[in-house]
C-alpha cells in the first residue's frame, strides 16, 4: 500500500481501492456457513466507507521513502500505526498530553499524534523500529535494558525517541536537563528514576565510543 | 548483605535450627538456596530488545484478518432515563457491520454504556456513534458523597446510599478509652484516584464456530475467560484469552470488562473479529477509580505511648461501586488491645471503583499513620519510637496468630540511619525560613503470600532447549525474567536458554496478578517444577556416570560429580536421556496454618515546603522492605521506585474532578489529571532487608506489587507535618491547602 502510484492518485478512492479488493475479503466471509445478519450486505459494498478528500504524501520512515494517501483527519501516529503498521509508536493520550507518541521528525522530538500526516511530505520521519542497526541496538536502547528504564514498556518508545533526541543535541547533559528533556513524557508506572540511570549510562557509552 | 546477618527475634530460632539440620545432610526449605548463584542478583529482563525495538505487541498492536473496530456511546449524563434510542441512521452509514443496544432505562453515572456499533475503520466507528440518537430524560444527580448522605438526596441503587460493609472489634474500646491517658480524635481524607494505564483497555474478540477467543489488555486472563464464559452462557472450555504484553493495570486491569462482553457480542453479531480500545476519556471514566475515604480515629494511649485502644468510622465512597475496607492496618499492625472498626460505603452517580494498588491499604495507612505522628506529638514522643514501642509479633495487634516473619524493626533501624532521622524537627514546625524542611516516617503491611495451587510445566526437548509454561501474566513487574532465572538457577542453565511461554489460558493455571500475589504463587510453582526436572535427570545421569544421584550437581551447562567435577555430562547429552521430550508439573504448595504470612516495610521521605507558594517538593525517600527473598534485584528495585512516584503522585497532585452541577468530570485526560512527571520525582533509595522467610513457599519469598505504594503518601504527609507543624490530614495536598493551612497557623498563634 505504501507505494500508491501517483497517477492514479487523482481519482482514487479508498473505496474504490477497497472495491478492488473486496472479492478477496468477501470470499472468505461467504465461505463461512455462519453469516450473521451485519454480513448480509453484497460483498462489493461490504467494505464501503464514508469518503474523504484524501492526499498523496511521500516521505522518508525509517530510512525508506513511502508515498501514500492520507486524509486531513489523519494524524502522523494513526497513519504510522495504522497504515504502516509500525505499532512501536504508541497512543496513550492522543492529544499532546504524555509524550508516547513521540517520533523524531527531521531530527526533532514531536507528538505524532498531534502532526497531520498530510504536512509530513518531504520530512524525514524515524520511529523506534528505526534506531536499531539490524542487530545492534542503539546505545539508549541498550542501556535502558542494562538499567531496567521500563516496567510496563508502553511508554518505553517515547521515553527512548525523546532522550535519543536529547543525547543528538547535547551529548553530555546534566541530570537537570536530562530530567527538563524527558518532562513531556509521562511513565504512569513511575520508573523515571530508571530513565535518568538509563540515560546517564547511553551518554557515558556514546562519548566513549 | 549477606541474608542471614539480619533477622528478627521471632525468625532466628528457626533459622538457626534450619541450619543445624542442613549441617547434619538433613532436608531443610528455602535457607537451603544460600548458594544460590542468579535468584537475589540484579538481572536484566529477557524481553528487553522486544520492548526497546517497539516489536513487544499489545493489544492495540494486533491485526486479525478482516478485523472489525467497535466504538460505544456512553451516556453523557450523571443519572437520566433512556427514552427512546434510534440506531437506523448509524446503522446505514458505509462500513458500519454492526450497531448494538447496551441499555434501557436508567444510566446511573457519566461514562455508562448506553450503545455499540462496529465498523471497518475506527474512524467510522467514531462517526457512526455520533448518528446514534438517544433521548435521554435527566434525572437529579448527586456526586458528593457529603451531598449523598443527606436525607433527601437522590437515591443511587434500590437500598439506601450509606451501606455499612464491614465491622471489627475487639476487647473493649470504652474501657480503653477510660484507662487512655491521653486521647486524640482526627478525621483524614482521601481523593478519588484514577489508575490512568499508560495503555488504555483494549480487547479482540474472535469466533471461530463456537469458540471464543479474546486477545485483552489484562492483568487476569483467567478470571477474564470465566467470566466470557458466564457472561456469555457458554462452557469455560470454548474459551481463550490471550494477553500479550500490557501497558500498566494497577488494579484497572482486573477482571472482566464490559468493553470485552460487547466486542465478543460484537464478533458474533458479525461473523469477524472485533476489536476495541478505549480512549483516555473513557479510562478515565468507567473503567474504574480508588475510592475516596473520610477516616476517623480515636485512639487512646498511656503517657510512655503504650497504645490502649483505637476506634476508627470510614466514610468511603466508589461511585455507583463499593467502597475500600481501610481498617486492615488498624487492625492489624500495631499492639493493641481494644480496636473498634465501623466502615461505610456511600454511593454516588459516578463511575465504579476497582481495586487501585494496594486497595484500602493506601487510605487506611494514610489515616493511621497521620494519626500516630499527631499522637507522638500530643505525648512528646519520637514518631518512630511511638511505633516501635507497639511493635506486635502476632496480628490482629498482637491477639491473633503469630508473623511467620516480620522484618519491619529492621526496616525501621535501617530507614532510621540511611535518611538521618535526628535531623528530623524535634518538634513538628519548628525549624523556620521560607523553603521548611522535615522528615516523617510510615509502616507498611500487607498479605501477598501467593494462591496454593498454582501451576507451571517445564518442558525440556530432547536437544536439550527449555521451556517454562505457565498461564500467569506479565504485567510489567518482569515475571518472564524471574521465571526464566528461577529456571535456570535450578537446571544449572543461563537465562537466556529458557524460553517462557505465559499469558494463555490454554497453559497451566495461575491466579490474577493483583495483590501481590504474582511472584509468590508462579516462583515456587516454577522453582517446583524445575526441581522435579533436575531430580530426573540426576536419576539418569546416575546410571551413566554410575555414581549416586544426591551427588550429582546441575550448574554451567553440565551435570557433575561434586566430588569430582570431571566426571560430567553437558545438559544436552542428559537431556537425551529422557528419550522423548518430557514436562514436568510444578505446583505451589499450600500454606503451613498456625502462622500469619505479611510482608512489612517503613518509608522515610524528606520534604522541602515553601512557605510562599505553598509548594511541595518531595527530596528524597528510603524506602525499606521485608518481601522475603528478593528474586529479581534489579526489577524489586523498579517495584519500588515506581510505588514510590505513585505515591508522591498520589499525596501531592491526584484527583478527579467533577462538576456538581453537571455530574461530569472535568480533568478526564492527562492534562487535567495531574500525574508525577519527570520532575517531580525525588531521590529513591531502595533497601530490602532479605529476610527469608521459612515457610511461606520454597523461595522464601513474598509479593512486592503493593508494598511500596502503602505507606509512601502517608509518610509525605507526615514529614510535611515535621516542616510546618500543621497536619494537613487531606491528600492531594495541593498548594492552596497548604498555604491555607499556614495563614490558619499564623492566625491561630
Ligand atoms: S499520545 Fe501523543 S502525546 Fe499522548
Ligand atoms: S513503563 Fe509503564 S508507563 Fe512507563
Amino acid at each position: 500500500m505504501e507505494k500508491t502510484s501517483k497517477k492514479r492518485k487523482k481519482t482514487f478512492t479508498r473505496r474504490a481501492f477497497l472495491k478492488g479488493l473486496g472479492g478477496s475479503a468477501a470470499g472468505t466471509a461467504l465461505a463461512s456457513k455462519f453469516l450473521r445478519r451485519g454480513l448480509a450486505a453484497p460483498p462489493q459494498e461490504m467494505e464501503a466507507a464514508p469518503v474523504h478528500s484524501q492526499k498523496t504524501v511521500t516521505f522518508s520512515v525509517n530510512g525508506r521513502t513511502v508515498s501514500l494517501e492520507v486524509e486531513p483527519r489523519e494524524t502522523l501516529l494513526d497513519v504510522l500505526r495504522q497504515k504502516l503498521n509500525l505499532t512501536g509508536t504508541k497512543k496513550t493520550c492522543d492529544r499532546g498530553e504524555c509524550g508516547s507518541c513521540t517520533v523524531l521528525l527531521d531530527g526533532q522530538p514531536v507528538y505524532s499524534c498531534l502532526y497531520p500526516a498530510i504536512r509530513v511530505e518531504g520530512k524525514t520521519v524515524t520511529t523506534i523500529e528505526g534506531l536499531a542497526y539490524g542487530d545492534e541496538l542503539h546505545p539508549v536502547q541498550q542501556a535502558f535494558i542494562d538499567k531496567d528504564g521500563y516496567q510496563c514498556g508502553f511508554c518505553t518508545p517515547g521515553f527512548i525517541m525523546s532522550s535519543v533526541a536529547l543525547l543528538n543535541r547535547n551529548q553530555k547533559p546534566t541530570f537537570p536537563e536530562i530530567k527538563t528533556a524527558l518532562s513531556g513524557n509521562l511513565c504512569r508506572c513511575g520508573n523515571y528514576v530508571k530513565i535518568y540511570e538509563a540515560v546517564r549510562t547511553a551518554s557515558e557509552r556514546m562519548r566513549k565510543a | 548483605m549477606k541474608e542471614h546477618e539480619i533477622v528478627d527475634d521471632l525468625n532466628l530460632a528457626y533459622l538457626e535450627e534450619a541450619r543445624g539440620k542442613k549441617a547434619q545432610g538433613k532436608d531443610v526449605p528455602a535457607e537451603a538456596g544460600e548458594d544460590f548463584k542468579l535468584i537475589g542478583q540484579p538481572t536484566a529482563r529477557i524481553d528487553g530488545r522486544l520492548i526497546v525495538t517497539g516489536r513487544a505487541k499489545f493489544t492495540n498492536d494486533l491485526t486479525l484478518m478482516n478485523m472489525l473496530h467497535a466504538k460505544i456511546l456512553r451516556s453523557p449524563f450523571a443519572s437520566a432515563e433512556i427514552v427512546s434510542m434510534d440506531l437506523s441512521q448509524a446503522q446505514n452509514l458505509p462500513g458500519v457491520k454492526a450497531v448494538i443496544k447496551l441499555k434501557e432505562g436508567r444510566v446511573k453515572y457519566e461514562g455508562e454504556q448506553v450503545a455499540a456499533v462496529a465498523a471497518i475503520s475506527e474512524k467510522t466507528a467514531e462517526e457512526a456513534l455520533q448518528l446514534i440518537k438517544v433521548d435521554y430524560k435527566i434525572l437529579p444527580h448527586v456526586v458528593r458523597p457529603e451531598k449523598a448522605v443527606e436525607e433527601g438526596a437522590p437515591q443511587i441503587h434500590d437500598s439506601a446510599n450509606v451501606e455499612k460493609f464491614n465491622e471489627y472489634s475487639r476487647g473493649d474500646v470504652d474501657k480503653g478509652f477510660a484507662e487512655a491517658e491521653v486521647v486524640l480524635e482526627r478525621t483524614y481524607k482521601t481523593a478519588v484516584e484514577i489508575h490512568q494505564t499508560a495503555e488504555t483497555h483494549a480487547s479482540i474478540a474472535k469466533l471461530d464456530e463456537d469458540r471464543l477467543t479474546v486477545w485483552d489488555s489484562t492483568q487476569a486472563a483467567f478470571s477474564v475467560r470465566d467470566g466470557l464464559a458466564r457472561t456469555l452462557g457458554i462452557p469455560t472450555s470454548k474459551v481463550r484469552v490471550i494477553k500479550t504484553y500490557m501497558g500498566g493495570g494497577f488494579g484497572s486491569k482486573l477482571g472482566l470488562n464490559e468493553h470485552t462482553v460487547v466486542a465478543a457480542r460484537l464478533a458474533k453479531e458479525t461473523g469477524r473479529p472485533v476489536k476495541i480500545v478505549l480512549n483516555r476519556r473513557e479510562n478515565s471514566l468507567c473503567v474504574g477509580n480508588r475510592p475516596s475515604t473520610s477516616i476517623t480515629i480515636k485512639g487512646g494511649a498511656k503517657k510512655d505511648g503504650t497504645l490502649v485502644c483505637l476506634s476508627m468510622k470510614n466514610y468511603t465512597c466508589g461511585g455507583v461501586g463499593r467502597g475500600d475496607r481501610c481498617s486492615e492496618p488498624l487492625i492489624d499492625i500495631y499492639k493493641c488491645p481494644n480496636v473498634k472498626v465501623e466502615e461505610y460505603t456511600v454511593y454516588t452517580n459516578t463511575g465504579a471503583s476497582r481495586p487501585t494498588r494496594a486497595p484500602g491499604h493506601v487510605q487506611g495507612t494514610f489515616a493511621l499513620e497521620g494519626f500516630l505522628d499527631e499522637l507522638a506529638d500530643e505525648l512528646g514522643l519520637d514518631p518512630l519510637e511511638l511505633r516501635r514501642k507497639n511493635y506486635s509479633s502476632a496480628n490482629q495487634g498482637e491477639t491473633g496468630i503469630p508473623y511467620s516473619s516480620k522484618g519491619l524493626n529492621k526496616c525501621y533501624e535501617l530507614g532510621a540511619a540511611k535518611i538521618g532521622w535526628e535531623r528530623r524537627n524535634k518538634k513538628p514546625g519548628e525549624g523556620g525560613g521560607k523553603i521548611r524542611r522535615g522528615l516523617g516516617v510510615a509502616s507498611q503491611i500487607w498479605w501477598g503470600a501467593g494462591v496454593p495451587g498454582t501451576l507451571a510445566d517445564i518442558k525440556i526437548h530432547r536437544d536439550g532447549s527449555v521451556e517454562v509454561i505457565c498461564g500467569t501474566q506479565d504485567i510489567g513487574c518482569g515475571t518472564r525474567t524471574y521465571i526464566a532465572t528461577i529456571a535456570a538457577e535450578t537446571l544449572g542453565l543461563k537465562p537466556e536458554d529458557i524460553a517462557v511461554k505465559i499469558g494463555d489460558t490454554v497453559y497451566p493455571w495461575a491466579p490474577s496478578s493483583g495483590g501481590s500475589q504474582t511472584t509468590p504463587s508462579v516462583a515456587p510453582a516454577v522453582r517446583d517444577a524445575a526441581l522435579k526436572a533436575a531430580e530426573r535427570l540426576k536419576q539418569l545421569v546416575s546410571t551413566t556416570l554410575n555414581i549416586p544421584a544426591s551427588r550429582i550437581v546441575l550448574a554451567g551447562k553440565k551435570l557433575f560429580d561434586k566430588e569430582n567435577p570431571d566426571v560430567s555430562v553437558t545438559f544436552q547429552d542428559a537431556a537425551k536421556e529422557l528419550r522423548r521430550e518430557a514436562v514436568f508439573h510444578g505446583e505451589r504448595s499450600d500454606l503451613p496454618a498456625g502462622f500469619a504470612y505479611n510482608s512489612f516495610g517503613a518509608h522515610f521521605a524528606e520534604v522541602e515546603v515553601d512557605t510562599e507558594t505553598g509548594q511541595i517538593r518531595v527530596a528524597k525517600v528510603v524506602a525499606v522492605h521485608d518481601v522475603g527473598r528478593v528474586i529479581n534485584r534489579l526489577t524489586a528495585e523498579s517495584q519500588v521506585v515506581g510505588g514510590i512516584t505513585q505515591g508522591v503522585s498520589t499525596a501531592l497532585f491526584e484527583e478527579r474532578l467533577i462538576d456538581d452541577n453537571t455530574g461530569q468530570m472535568v480533568n478526564p485526560n492527562l492534562q487535567g489529571y495531574k500525574i508525577s512527571t519527570s520532575m517531580d520525582i525525588p531521590e529513591i533509595v531502595p533497601i530490602f532487608v532479605d529476610l527469608i522467610d521459612p515457610r511461606i513457599n520454597n523461595l522464601g519469598t513474598k509479593g512486592l506489587g503493593e508494598p511500596p505504594r502503602i505507606p509512601i503518601s502517608a509518610a509525605v504527609a507526615n514529614a510535611v507535618y515535621n516542616a510546618i507543624g500543621i497536619h494537613l490530614r487531606e491528600i492531594p495536598m495541593t498548594p492552596d491547602k497548604v498555604l491555607k493551612a499556614l495563614q490558619g497557623k499564623e492566625a491561630n498563634s
